[in-house]
């Protein structure tokens, strides 16, 4: 299986914890992933806040380099570059004059987009492509014991996802239950983390994320396992000011690619885990008790 | 002594036509059905913190109180988490609604001063258009600079965090061939004026 990859400037930046699982993970699964050349900025949030002819033009601009390099399939695995290339193609589809505002754009440096690309979460692909018997079958060390709560945020499932539930899904259930881990139940799954307003408006931001650490830790998880680079900064970076506004709530936050690495038994200083504020124990520790 | 404050809006406030014209804009088409049921405000994890809460907004816009909405600091704590969009018995895209609002209310310069979320936006986009890519570190850098120095110094400890765990760089990333971008951008420009004229 091969796909392109879009990374995202998360995943090169402050989500890099994220990069590095999920390609070992899938190179050991037996996918091929292969960066698209020269990607830019998806435009996230702020881009469509400014200009959304812009926004949906720049986007394209990817979708059509990976069109160019003979992607048959798109893998973004950053919430916010999932919504806007999505977005971006339902645009192009729904409305006349954006396809042809965005073509017009994308013609004048000789780039076309003429099929629309699927664009694949590796949730979604490791669901339904790779599927879960397969991921049984690597696991080597299983997440025996440890307690993880499930959070997938707004922008995977919300509003263009076609392969999870939009208020309950279950795909990252699925998988970490796969990996031999016990799956929290709990009501937040898809709540806001705040987004950029843990920095431009903490007040309002960061009590967003306070309420979802607060309930994973009451519901007894050990480590809340996220798919966005942007929820894993939020529910990592910001405990000592969560803690000197309410309370203290340390629970470390990891991408579900660091959990199948560690289920895969890949080294863990291969897999981004010295990157969190908040450390996770060594699952010995956790296995053992 | 408090201050009497004007709450009833009269339709000596109304900018008529702004309504419809945001209603022509591919994705907001559906507001004209917006039955008022506030499932929106309910779903919405900002909403508590908002002037007008997203139904009161798409009311509003619905009968052209244009100052009202493009002046509120609803449009940027929206975070758009599309939990609205998604439950709306009509099916308004409330989000995208929300998005060109804010689209007009920085066309036009009337967002609440000196508010770090239009100018994240605009830095945003601003980087983007220069390189490529969004260095994550030197943005919110820029951002803080620009609103609130003394708040970049409650954030040290975090970017002293960050940079421990090899995770912040004020180096800027660049793509190559940055002066395609540049036409991509100059093109829809074109267009639009074209459209307008």
């Amino acid at each position: 299986m091969k796909y392109g990859y879009f990374p995202g400037c998360s995943l090169k930046g402050t989500g890099r914890a994220y990069e590095e699982s999920l390609l070992p993970v899938m190179q050991h699964l037996g996918i091929e992933m292969r960066e698209l050349d020269d990607w830019s900025c998806c435009g996230a949030t702020a881009y469509m806040a400014v200009d959304e002819g812009k926004a949906c033009a720049l986007a394209a601009r990817n979708l059509a380099i990976a069109e160019q390099e003979g992607h048959a399939q798109l893998m973004a695995p950053c919430s916010a570059c999932y919504l806007v290339l999505n977005k971006t193609q339902h645009y192009m589809a729904e409305y006349g004059a954006m396809k042809r505002l965005v073509d017009k754009a994308l013609g004048s440096v000789n780039l076309r987009v003429t099929r629309p690309t699927p664009v694949r979460h590796p949730l979604d692909v490791l669901l339904n492509d790779v599927g879960l018997e397969a991921v049984k079958q690597k696991v080597t060390h299983p997440l025996k014991g440890l307690k993880v709560a499930p959070y997938y945020g707004c922008q995977i499932v919300r509003p263009y996802s076609t392969f999870d539930d939009q208020a309950d899904p279950q795909t990252m259930d699925r998988l970490l239950e796969s990996l031999g881990a016990t799956v929290v139940d709990w009501p937040l799954k898809t709540k806001c983390c705040g987004g950029s307003l843990t920095g431009t408006l903490p007040k309002a931001g960061l009590r967003l994320a306070y309420i979802l650490l607060k309930e994973a830790r009451k519901r007894g998880a050990d480590v809340i396992a996220t798919v966005c680079p942007l929820c894993q900064f939020n529910l990592d970076g910001y405990h000592d000011k969560i803690a000197a506004r309410w309370e203290p709530v340390r629970i470390p936050t990891v991408y579900f690619s660091q959990l199948m690495g560690l289920a895969f038994g890949l080294p863990a200083g291969r897999l981004g885990l010295q990157r969190g504020f908040v450390p996770m124990k060594p699952l010995a520790a956790v296995t053992a008790a | 002594m408090f201050e009497i404050q004007r709450t009833i809006k009269y339709e000596a406030d109304r900018v008529p036509g702004f309504g419809r014209e945001v209603m022509g804009v591919p994705g907001c088409e559906k507001l004209k059905d917006c039955i008022q049921c506030g499932t929106c405000s309910g779903v919405c994890p900002l909403s508590i913190y908002m002037d007008y809460t997203p139904r009161q907004v798409m009311a509003l816009t619905r009968e052209d109180f244009k100052r009202e909405v493009l002046g509120s600091h609803t449009i940027w704590l929206c975070a758009s988490c599309y939990a609205c969009a998604v439950e709306c018995p009509r099916e308004i895209r409330i989000t995208d609604i929300m998005y060109e609002l804010k689209q007009r209310a920085i066309h036009e310069g009337v967002y609440p001063r000196r508010f770090p979320i239009p100018v994240l936006a605009q830095e945003f986009t601003k980087m983007v258009h220069d390189h490529g890519r969004v260095s994550e570190g030197l943005l919110v850098t820029k951002l803080f600079l620009k609103t609130n120095p003394l708040a970049a110094l409650g954030m040290a400890k975090l970017g002293m965090g960050l940079m421990k765990t090899g995770r912040f760089s004020v180096k800027q990333e660049n793509i190559k061939r940055r002066a395609e971008l540049a036409k991509i951008v100059e093109t829809v420009d074109q267009e639009n004026l074209k459209g307008k004229a």
